[in-house]
């Protein structure tokens, strides 16, 4: 006789967790689900996390949870191929609680995270794959896994199954996912002594340094290279738009390796060690890829959802907030004894009046924006190299002359008109 | 009915571990912890023996609490409960001072229901030695069988067990009395791949955890460090293997040097005329 649990919970990443975290300390019984060896052995991000969602879920986590480091300078490299412009902002209001965000490893992190689920009750079950929904009467009531005897049934199934959700997928939920919808990143851990990194990011202690760079890192295609900070290691990635690696023929793990070796990054990773490899496709259609999150018995969140703001980096805090809220819409249903979709839908709503969909919204435009036009990742950003360097170097040119250079370095009046308006552009899907 | 218990160990794995390269000892953070592989076998073939013949399976670990990990594995496996002997006296043990601690549950756990089998893996990944299981046996004085490959017959009511024992060149057919203890080979079975509602049991599980007092006729000398005469003169790694030659040149010419080469070493093949 197969068993019957309140809720099944698909997936043990941060959305997936923070909904069977937030259920079982209700007392509600639930199985989290875990293809991997362990919560995290296949789980992929940048590395950082953002202090305020998790924090909503357990507060003062980072006393005790496994964070590398506290993120104090976040600076931003526009890069060409010889130079770089960079901006930075540090703060030391960032280095002390309740601090702003942290660098963590995620198969760690993960762990930690699924294990506080299971001291609330949670079931945790690892090494499993769900193959599919069970549906009776057009009703979702429990899971068939790839195990013998796999079947395993509740009142509603919520499925945190990552990018690629193919339960959402044979649901009817969405179609199979087009190369501009999703980013292609693949990511290195290198080992290096802590002494080294914090003296070559300028850091004390604990503080940690996350590095965005733009332009050269993705040879021009709409993404970004990532360097970031752990206590004794280095993360260091690159994500693209897989229709724009496709259009370019470069394979992921060539441009990690350009990045590498780019002379403005090389010196921060020479003499490290490489440790890990990873590689994961990012949901970056934003507002206008969700897909259908609400059905009758099951609700769909993290990045089965495609919940990701690519423009500001973030995706594991919307996760964990989507799960939260689904978790609030099932402990409603069960008061109300009623799983439909109807009443699941409470969850949709609450996600799109978050912080969650308000911000898709507002950047619904951007990503389809700048993949449209890969001028600016091709060109302006080289402009904004060689115009830096033409105002910062001294030859005995008057800076009259100099800004004149600028200014024809910008192109005919026809060019010089497209990038005034690229420039209005960018800031109307921005704003 | 059987009663079977399997002894297991929650080892690094060291398919995966880096030495230290000043200490030439492993360092244990650097892989997870798994159940010794062969302890797998052992506990799958408890479980293959309880469906044949009917009875309760357990296992017995000593370890640090994380070895829970361990146990729950072997209820994944289908073994029905789970003992776990933990205590800093146990610590720093050698394979004399484990299978006397190990002795020492065993003898608990047949007071509350006598055992007609142990079975052991052949050995530890992590100790290569297989010296605990036949350990074992010599302390509760039954037989040891090693290099158990396939196991024939287990005949309670008249007392024997008929196993294969896996030779270098075949394998010889002995029957034991009973009780006596296996340590099987991995070849004896295949461990598939557990069914959802025995994952769901070991999630849930809790195995019986006992401390150096919950234990009976304890000699403490015996125990951990102070009873491990075992002395670690030296460690080193293997010498690095020399990389082979390439043979260059046109097709003649790498023929005539392959001759040669096996003329220099024809030694190697007369000692394998004589054996055969």
């Amino acid at each position: 006789m197969a068993e019957k649990f309140d809720a099944i919970v698909v997936g043990a990443g941060p959305a997936g967790t923070a909904c069977a975290y937030t259920l079982a300390k209700a007392g509600v019984s639930v199985l989290l689900l875990e293809r991997g060896e362990y919560p995290g052995s296949k789980n992929v991000m940048g590395g950082v996390l953002y202090r305020k969602m998790m924090e909503d879920i357990i507060p003062g986590f980072y006393k005790e949870a496994p964070v590398e480091r506290p993120i104090v300078e976040q600076r931003f490299m526009m890069l060409d191929e010889q130079s770089a412009l960079t901006f930075s902002y540090k703060g030391l209001e960032w280095a002390e609680e309740p601090y702003n965000n942290f660098t963590v490893l995620r198969a760690k992190f993960d762990q930690w995270f699924a294990d506080k689920a299971v001291q609330q009750g949670a079931l945790l079950v690892n090494e499993t794959v769900v193959l599919e929904c069970i549906v009776e009467n057009g009703k979702v009531v429990g899971v068939r896994t790839d195990r013998p005897d796999g079947e395993v049934f509740a009142d509603v199934v919520v499925l945190a199954d990552g990018v690629n959700s193919l339960l959402a997928k044979s649901l009817g939920f969405h179609k199979e996912f087009r190369p501009d919808e999703v980013a292609l990143a693949v990511m290195e851990v290198l080992k290096l002594d802590r002494r080294i990194i914090e003296d070559r990011f300028n850091l004390e202690g604990d503080q940690g340094c996350t590095i965005e760079i733009f332009g050269d890192s993705t040879k021009g295609i709409l993404g970004t290279a990532w360097l970031y900070t752990n206590k004794d290691s280095l993360n260091i990635g690159v994500g693209a738009m897989l229709s724009g690696l496709i259009k370019h023929k470069l394979k992921p793990h060539a441009l990690l390796d350009y990045v590498k070796n780019h002379p403005m990054i090389r010196p921060y990773i020479q003499g490290s060690e490489q440790q890990e490899y990873l590689a994961h496709l990012i949901p970056e259609g934003g507002y206008r890829s969700m897909p259908k999150i609400v059905g009758n018995g099951v609700l769909v969140v993290g990045d089965a959802a495609q919940l990701v703001n690519a423009i500001h980096r973030e995706g594991s805090n919307m996760a964990m907030t989507s799960g939260v809220l689904a978790a609030e819409a099932i402990l409603e249903a069960k008061e109300a004894g009623d799983y439909s979709e109807k009443t699941l839908d409470t969850y949709r709503k609450k996600l799109l009046d978050s912080f969650v969909g308000q911000d898709l919204k507002k950047y619904q435009d951007a990503t389809h924006h700048f993949e449209r036009s890969p001028q600016y990742f091709e060109r302006y950003i080289s402009m904004m190299n060689r115009a830096a360097s033409q105002m910062f170097t001294v030859d005995g040119s008057s800076k009259w002359e100099k800004q004149k250079k600028i200014w024809r370095d910008l192109g005919t009046a026809r060019e010089k008109w497209k990038m005034a308006r690229d420039l209005m552009q960018a800031w109307r899907v921005m704003k | 009915m059987l009663h079977i218990v399997a002894c297991i160990k929650q080892v690094p794995d060291t398919k995966i571990i880096k030495m230290n390269p000043k200490t030439n000892t492993m360092d244990r953070s650097s892989a997870p912890a798994i159940l010794n592989p062969y302890d797998a076998h052992a506990v799958e073939e408890a479980v293959r023996l309880k469906q044949r013949y009917g009875g309760t399976v357990s296992v017995l670990t000593m370890g640090p609490p994380p070895a829970v990990k361990a146990i729950r594995k072997c209820i994944e496996i289908g073994a029905d409960e789970g003992y776990m002997i933990t205590d800093r006296a146990f610590a720093g043990a050698d394979t004399l001072a484990t299978s006397y601690a190990l002795t020492k549950a065993l003898e608990k756990i047949a007071r509350e229901k006598p055992i007609d089998l142990i079975i052991c893996g052949k050995m530890t990944i992590d100790g290569d030695t297989g010296q605990v299981g036949p350990g074992i046996a010599r302390r509760l004085d039954m037989p040891p069988l090693t290099s158990v490959k396939k196991v024939v017959e287990i005949n309670k009511e008249q007392g024997y067990a008929i196993v294969h024992r896996k030779l270098e060149d075949g394998y010889e057919v002995i029957q034991s009395t009973l009780p006596c203890l296996f340590s099987v080979e991995k070849e004896i079975n295949e461990v598939p791949y557990s069914p959802l509602p025995n994952m769901l049991r070991a999630a849930r599980y809790q195995p019986v955890i006992w401390s150096v007092n919950d234990l009976e006729d304890v000699d403490r000398s015996l125990l951990g460090l102070k009873g491990s005469p075992t002395i670690v003169a030296k460690v080193w790694p293997p010498e690095k293997p020399k990389g082979g030659e390439k043979l260059q040149g046109s097709a003649r010419e790498q023929v005539n040097r392959l001759m040669e080469i096996l003329a220099e070493k024809k030694e190697l093949f007369r000692a394998k005329e004589g054996r055969a």
